[in-house]
């Protein structure tokens, strides 16, 4: 269950204030995808996402949530339909775990006995254990766990669209990046239209589906895939936003099965060693990889000890990332096996054939 | 006669100014709080409304309580009236200032989300904000009633209450048989009571703070 959000011109003047603070703001956030915004601090994204909740109202423009019209509705009502979830979680401090999840359950009416078996599915489903969990108050856990309990009251009454203001914005980088695979496995499962507000651009690429790059009053400087804004950020500003260590973000986009992948010498386990040291000879290369009878990798030999192979250790899949290829290099040292569904030898990924795609990479954003 | 025997002698009577005193305090208490909390609801969200509301109160506080009750005299005449106005003048500072600041230290992520999941603003202050200013609250209502204790005494001359008549008696007596007795019996009368009725508060406390917010 998802919904489509559009806002139409949507501009937010304070009075007294010469700008306005989000500026003819108009987009289209599609049902079932993350949508982030990002952009530096005062750029207005907190402002622009709290008025499709209508925290903040809008001065002129219009926000619809699946065609519905967000300024016709009563703004309780629209909010309990709406999951929320804030920096620092924002947790009742009076009230206990339990109690937070199940608040809108509550404020919509749920009997008792529904409300807290909800209670506990969204406890679960957040990680945490709700025996152990349900009857705590929030001063009682750690920085991460208030950020699930957050998350999962923001869920509790199963809404259609999700707003997160940097969620995440306040635990440490190990926390953040356990809660943000946390959040993707969530929406795999969930595929709720959630709306992500952050300044990490990191953050940005890892979680949305797609990102808008917001600038001062809340214009929207690029809005696409992570992979398109990475590939070619609009202007001078994105690129500057993406930061140097653009190339490095990509790869962690790229799929090994998107580059061309090249081909090791084979034999197998069972081949003499003097065969194998011929047809490295004849190749003109130095190491062999050895396959079992199903086509598996097992080792490596090299052409001076055809009789001592090495294992191999890391090997990635077709569906791995570059980054974690890059990683897989690292280790093995030069290159990295590339298996196929089935764990059978397709190919491998060279350390050149990173740098090159690096470089490409470098060169397309600077054009 | 000793002391004691004058209490034991008087036992019944005392009883029933103590009953008397602790009545018109714990009544003007309630009543101030009402008041209280309402003006502190009322002002807390605006600096300068919070300014001039701790200032008239504070200002009240700054009259002499002698004073304070002769000018209602005229006004209200003798006895309850009077006495009920000035002690619930008296408590209100405590009161309209811990519930101001009580307000205030609600942190504002908290405030946040309880808006954003879908509160009325209503809802939100009841169910979030007073349950979270509620120790601030309840030690400024504490505070009042320890205060209001010894003022009470005072409304003994205006007709009022309480064990002030004892206090009065002796002091307007003194020098005749049994005039300190009688002081002493008022005053510390009041002594005991105060130190029972700030027990009752610790209790309360216990029993209306969540465990989610005690500090301990």
């Amino acid at each position: 269950m998802a919904s489509e959000i559009e806002l139409i011109d949507v501009t937010k003047r304070y009075p007294g204030t010469g700008q306005p603070a989000v500026d003819s703001v108009s987009m289209t956030i599609p049902a079932g995808e993350i949508v982030v915004f990002v952009g530096p601090s005062g750029c207005g994204k907190t402002t622009t996402m709290r008025m499709i909740n209508r925290l903040i109202e809008p001065t002129s423009g219009r926000i619809t949530i699946d065609g519905e019209d967000t300024l016709s509705l009563d703004p309780d009502r629209l909010r309990r339909g709406i999951g929320y979830a804030i920096q620092q979680a924002g947790l009742f401090p009076h009230l206990t775990v339990g109690q937070n999840v199940g608040m809108v359950p509550g404020l919509l009416g749920w009997d008792k006995t529904r409300s807290s078996d909800r209670v506990d599915e969204m406890l679960d489903l957040v990680g945490l254990d709700p025996g152990d969990f349900r009857d705590r108050y929030p001063r009682q856990l750690s920085g991460g766990q208030q950020q699930r309990v957050g998350v999962a009251r923001a869920l509790a009454a199963d809404p259609p669209v999700l707003l997160m203001d940097e969620p995440f914005g306040a635990v440490d980088p190990i926390t953040r990046g356990n809660l943000q695979d946390e959040l993707m496995r969530l929406q795999a499962e969930l595929r709720k239209t959630i709306v992500f507000v952050t300044h990490d651009f990191g953050e940005a690429v890892k979680l949305g589906d797609r990102i808008a790059v917001l600038g001062p009053q809340s214009r929207i400087l690029q809005y696409d895939t992570p992979e398109q804004i990475l590939a070619n950020p609009a202007d001078d500003t994105v690129a500057g936003f993406i930061g140097a260590g653009a190339s490095l973000k990509q790869l962690t986009l790229l799929r090994v099965r998107e580059v061309e992948l090249s081909k090791a010498v084979t034999a197998s386990v069972t081949d003499d060693p003097a065969d194998i040291r011929a047809k490295l000879t004849e190749a003109g290369r130095g190491f062999a990889l050895l396959l079992d009878d199903r086509g598996r990798p097992v080792s490596w030999v090299h052409a001076r000890t055809p009789g001592r192979p090495t294992p191999v250790g890391d090997s990635v899949t077709l569906q791995s990332t570059l980054q974690d290829a890059l990683e897989a290099i690292l280790t093995e040292g030069g290159a990295a096996v590339v298996t196929g569904s089935r764990g059978e030898y397709v190919g491998l990924v060279e350390i050149d054939t990173v740098m090159s795609t690096v470089r490409r990479l470098r060169e397309e954003a600077g054009a | 006669m000793t002391f004691w025997d004058f209490v034991a002698d008087r036992w019944n009577r005392l009883v029933g100014e103590a009953l008397l005193h602790v009545s018109a305090v714990v009544q003007c208490t309630v009543l101030a709080a009402a008041i209280g909390v309402g003006i502190g609801i009322a002002v807390h969200r605006s600096p300068l409304g919070s300014a001039v509301a701790t200032a008239l109160t504070s200002a009240i506080l700054t009259i002499p309580s002698f004073a304070l009750l002769g000018l209602l005299i005229p006004v209200l005449g003798l006895g309850a009236p009077p006495t009920v106005v000035a002690l619930v003048l008296y408590g209100l500072l405590p009161i309209v200032r811990n519930t101001i600041v009580g307000l205030n230290g609600v942190d504002t992520s908290v405030r946040d989300a309880a808006r954003g999941i879908g509160m009325s603003r209503a809802g939100v202050l009841t169910r979030v904000e007073l349950r979270l200013a509620w120790p601030a609250i309840l030690a400024g209502v504490r505070i009042s009633t320890q205060m209001l204790m010894g003022i009470a005494a005072i409304a003994a001359y205006a007709r009022g209450p309480g064990l002030g008549v004892e206090i009065f008696a002796g002091l307007t007596r003194a020098g005749s048989a049994n005039a300190t007795n009688q002081a002493i019996a008022g005053t510390l009368g009041i002594v005991i009571l105060a130190l029972l009725l700030d027990g009752i508060f610790a209790l309360v406390g216990r029993y209306t703070v969540s465990r989610g917010i005690r500090g301990e």
